[in-house]
């Protein structure tokens, strides 16, 4: 044997530079996704972003991740990302698409997502020719929530919401969602393509390459279909879930291109920027008679800068409390966000919502560490007591504080307020009268402002007259408590 | 670098904290050189590993892998120049 040259070797294939290195999900799963052993996901995640690697569009896409297993997209993708509601996708990056025509958008959604709840956001879309593209995931099923009936479940296959196997005669057929976008007129690429061997797999990368490709030359809507294994649902290994993509999967639904125009499709125009303010009483045909009188001037503006959270139970005016603010606010001039967050329970459950106010824009409505917290009930206290920030004014509806209820250097003002509310006549109006202790503590917010706000929100004149007194209660409270406020931790 | 083992024309790395085990690469591999290793990882796994030798650099285990980072496919650089050797283009 002669000498051998020395050998070096070259990466050929590793993980596309459009993941991100490590994964800030979880603590414990930073370098692996949190995908099944096997799962189609994981190889489509592979395959987009080894194509957005190689068009070297990295910095201008936007990923839009929908609801199902890859909700968790946006951990894994180092692109723009933005995360919809169920079935939304294709609305959302309809908006991101037209708002910023050089981003190249991805939806992202499985087939619960996009044949089920979201049928009509991606009929829509296709139908207005919006160019982006979509990957649709079809793995015949909904696997997040357990493994319900999906639009697409086989005939004959289980779940657990048909047990016996879907019937046709019940539960209808599957549907075949790629096949009905290839009837419209403004697609330009719909390709069917599966996970169930090799060479499926090779093509399926080639076809997302080109549904990509499409829309960076700006041709209209293009939407890959992947059949896809779920071996956890499916009952199988890994193994076994890719043969049955291959064996059965793919009888119902025929692998294929059902739509290509690329060759004689031409780019869509980016659309018109919209009119400057100044042209819009033109364009409605109304005489431009000026901004309406009224509104505050800037100087006017109350020095407010204000971070709240409100809680308490469902029925407690919790919400109502924060939208009086926000009210106010609006009224003398201020930004201001109130950002609802309750459970489907009308009465009862718990009930919070996010309010700010500012003379500057608000970056955004959610106050994960409040400056001031209003807790109406002790839960709400152990749940937000801790994310407050020093030096921040705490209302708690309640004789004391509980011991462990707060650790932290803020200000305390524990009172029955519910009591006081019931002693003026109604205790439905305490969280008027904690309103009223706030506005002391942010004195710069008008007191017409929170009248006129009042005035707008309670329409039961018996209710306002019962609400502005406990708001004056409450004021009162506050001027006489302020001297002898504790002062914990 | 000059052992046996690298007369071939590729090699093949698994990364043993990412694997999680589903043998979709060693079912893909067309010349059979990847295994499951008896060991688990610290998630629990066992792992795919490669044989040691017979790696043709096709990259095909890394097209079927679920995850992003698990399997990196390297390709000798002058694979012409190796005695005995058919080098894939």
């Amino acid at each position: 044997m002669s000498s051998e040259p020395e050998i070096t070797w070259e990466v050929a294939r590793s993980k596309p530079a459009s993941f991100y290195s490590t994964y800030e999900r979880k603590d414990e799963l930073q370098h692996a996704t949190h995908y099944c052993p096997g799962c189609g996901h994981g190889i489509i995640h592979k395959m987009l972003a080894q194509a957005i690697d190689d068009l070297g569009m990295q910095d201008r896409t936007v990923l839009i991740s929908p609801v199902g297993c890859s909700v968790f997209a946006y951990y894994y993708f180092d692109v723009g990302n933005v995360q919809a509601a169920h079935g939304r996708a294709p609305a959302v990056a309809t908006a991101i698409k037209r708002s910023r025509p050089g981003s190249i958008v991805i939806s992202y959604q499985g087939d619960g997502d996009l044949s089920a709840i979201g049928s009509a956001e991606i009929l829509h879309a296709a139908n207005r020719g919006e160019p982006l593209t979509v990957i649709f995931v079809n793995n015949a099923i909904y696997s997040m929530t357990g493994g319900q009936m999906a639009p697409t479940t086989l005939l004959g296959q289980t779940s657990t919401t048909s047990p016996h196997g879907r019937s046709a005669a019940h539960e209808g057929y599957p549907l075949h969602v790629s096949e009905l976008l290839a009837t419209l007129e403004a697609p330009v690429y719909i390709e069917r393509v599966g996970l169930g061997d090799n060479r499926q797999i090779a093509q399926a990368a080639r076809a997302v390459r080109r549904a990509l490709e499409n829309q960076v030359r700006g041709l209209g809507f293009s939407l890959v279909e992947i059949l896809s294994p779920c071996p956890t649902i499916w009952k199988m290994s890994p193994v076994e879930a890719q043969h049955w993509v291959h064996d059965v999967m793919e009888k119902t639904f025929p692998l294929g291109v059902l739509r290509d125009r690329t060759q004689t499709a031409q780019a869509v125009p980016a659309p018109d920027p919209p009119p400057t303010l100044s042209a819009v009483p033109r364009i409605l045909g109304v005489a431009d008679t000026g901004l309406p009188e009224g509104l505050p001037r800037v100087a006017d503006v109350p020095d407010v800068n204000l971070q709240m959270r409100v809680a308490g139970f469902g029925g407690q005016g919790v919400l109502l409390l924060g939208e009086v603010l926000a009210e106010a606010g609006l009224d003398a001039g201020l930004e201001v966000s109130w950002l609802p967050s309750y459970g489907p329970e009308m009465r009862s459950g718990t009930s919070n919502c996010h309010v700010r106010l500012a003379r500057e824009p608000i970056d955004s409505p959610l106050v994960t560490h409040p400056d001031v917290l209003i807790a109406m009930n002790e839960p709400s206290l152990r749940k937000f007591g801790s994310t407050m920030r020093r030096g921040g004014w705490m209302l708690y509806n309640g004789e004391t504080l509980p011991e462990e209820g707060s650790s932290k250097d803020v200000h305390v003002l524990a009172r029955p307020f519910t009591q006081i509310a019931n002693d003026l006549g109604d205790a439905r109006a305490g969280n008027m009268v904690m309103l009223g202790a706030l506005l002391e503590i942010a004195g710069s917010l008008p007191q017409t402002s929170v009248e006129s706000a009042l005035g707008r929100l309670v329409r039961n004149p018996r209710w306002l007259a019962l609400d502005e007194s406990a708001l004056a209660a409450g004021r009162r409270l506050m001027r006489e408590s302020r001297a002898e406020v504790s002062h914990a931790g | 670098m000059t052992n046996t083992a690298h007369r071939d024309a590729g090699l093949l790395r698994v990364d043993a904290s990412e694997c999680k085990g589903c043998g979709l690469c060693i079912e893909a591999c067309p010349p059979k050189v990847i295994r499951m290793d008896e060991t688990l990882n610290s998630y629990g796994y066992r792992t795919a590993r490669y044989a040691g030798t017979g790696c043709t650099g096709c990259g095909i285990c890394y097209l079927v892998c679920p995850e992003p980072g698990a399997i990196t496919v390297l390709r000798a650089t002058r694979p012409r120049q190796i005695a005995g050797v058919q080098a894939r283009p």
